[in-house]
């Protein structure tokens, strides 16, 4: 308990540092001032998400391999962290392109395949939701998985092959090679306190879902000590009405 | 038994099964004819318009299509709890899982050779000197549908709102295919047809991928 305090605590200071390097440390940009600066909240946030939508394929194969449900508890927080950074990098990356490239959307490779990992994700989370029985449920959901991350590499590769035939003019003006060294070392700060971040909602996330199959066992226990006790309930009735 | 015999013997369930009751294939091929003649509506479909949008209106036909023609192949053992029966039996679950996915390959497949003629002469695209090419893209973007719509039906016949939660699952996962199979059937259809072999590689290759990861979790799909 006091670990997870004085965690929480650290990660508090580490993202209000963040945000204030982001603001006022980073020098200004060339050419988009303040709006860049949203980059450094952008890409954290799509290191989060991958690095969660990673850690749920590891926790659905190791589902698969050992059947220990500890691992089908890891899979489904970290995907419902990765959905939850991801649609953060789809909303943060739009707010940017409308200014920097005047649309907010462009279906280039990247923002494509971000795109369908994240209503893969959403399928997977919705399956889980309608699926009852938990054993089943873990299983399916964890085969669901491999297959979505499977596919990652298949999306992103089609759109590479499909974009590089009809090229968006739009994305050419796009971030250059080189960065400078301060906007790299606060980029690198932002991605450090954002993984902390989501490693600490992981952690509670993952509690969370082993305290909900504590309160499930609970729950089946009373009932079927309920069901057991019944005729004696019956037998008494008359005494305590 | 070897798996090849014993999938043969589930595709011949399956067959005999639709043979029956032909309701599966009638209600595929119709609602597929459906979709056509309602993109007519949506888009014009004038001559140099259909060329453009004539392979993806009939892939997303297709893929609709299967999405939903999909859903019994599990579902419908659920009725007399006759997978436990499929289980019973001295066989490998994965034989299971090829036989019905193979019979979901006839079944679609038999769909698109009636579909595609009828497409060609509504939307004036004509396939002479491509029937083979378009066959083979046809196959291959068939197979990768057929792969994985098939382990997602078993998926999607454990889970509340069945009907809708297989196309949920399936039409993300089917992304790329989708963007292969239109391209490779774009460049069929264009003045001077020419087989695209990027993309018929990458057809061949998700095929390769979903097929290999079904080999690996049918015990996982079929068990319980």
């Amino acid at each position: 308990m006091k670990l997870r305090l004085t965690a929480t605590v650290v990660v508090a200071i580490l993202m209000f540092c963040a945000g204030y390097a982001a603001l006022f440390i980073a020098p200004d940009e060339a050419t988009m001032h303040l709006i860049q600066r949203i980059f450094y909240f952008h890409v954290p946030s799509w290191s989060a998400s991958f690095s969660a939508f990673f850690i749920a394929f590891v926790g659905s194969v190791a589902f698969l391999a050992t059947r220990r449900e500890q691992w089908d508890w890891l899979a489904v927080s970290a995907a419902e962290i990765g959905v939850a950074a991801c649609t953060l990098g789809l909303v943060t990356g739009p707010l940017w392109a409308k200014p920097a490239w005047g649309v907010w959307w462009t279906w280039d490779a990247r923002l494509t395949t971000t795109f369908v990992l994240w209503l893969l994700y959403i399928s997977y989370l919705l399956l889980r939701g309608l699926i009852e029985e938990p054993g089943r449920r873990a299983t399916l959901s964890a085969v669901f998985g491999v297959f979505a991350f499977l596919d990652v590499p298949l999306v992103y590769m089609s759109n590479r092959l499909w974009r590089t035939q009809h090229p968006a003019p739009v994305i050419l003006g796009g971030a250059g090679s080189g960065l400078d060294p301060t906007m790299g070392r606060v980029l690198g700060f932002c991605i450090v306190s954002v993984l902390c971040l989501m490693v600490l909602v992981l952690v509670d996330r993952y509690r969370l879902e082993s305290l909900r199959h504590e309160l499930d066992e609970v729950r089946q226990e009373i009932e079927t000590r309920s069901v057991e006790s019944q005729p004696v309930a019956a037998h008494r009735s008359p005494i305590t009405t | 038994m070897t798996t090849a015999q014993a999938a043969s013997i589930i595709l011949t369930k399956e067959l005999r099964l639709e043979l029956r009751t032909r309701e599966l294939l009638t209600g595929t091929i119709v609602f597929a004819l459906i979709v056509v003649v309602l993109f007519s509506y949506a888009f014009d479909p004038t001559n140099a318009e259909s060329r453009r949008y004539g392979p993806g209106l009939l892939w997303i036909a297709f893929l609709f299509a299967g999405s939903l023609m999909l859903h019994p192949s599990f579902a419908r053992e659920q009725s007399n709890e006759t997978l436990d029966a499929l289980r019973l039996a001295p066989i490998s679950n994965f034989a299971i899982l090829l036989g019905k996915m193979c019979a979901n390959f006839i079944f679609l497949a038999v769909a698109e050779l009636i579909l595609v003629p009828v497409f060609s002469v509504l939307y004036n695209i004509s396939l002479s000197g491509i029937v083979g090419r378009l066959m083979l893209v046809l196959v291959l973007g068939t197979l990768g549908l057929v792969i994985a719509g098939t382990v997602f039906a078993g998926i999607s016949a454990h889970s509340r709102m069945r009907e809708l939660m297989l196309p949920l699952l399936l039409l993300p996962i089917l992304a790329p295919l989708l963007v292969a199979a239109v391209e490779a059937t774009a460049s069929l259809f264009a003045d001077n047809p020419a087989l695209d072999r990027t993309w018929v590689t990458f057809l061949a290759a998700f095929d390769i991928v979903f097929m290999t990861a079904s080999w690996l979790v049918s015990d996982f799909l079929v068990e319980e």
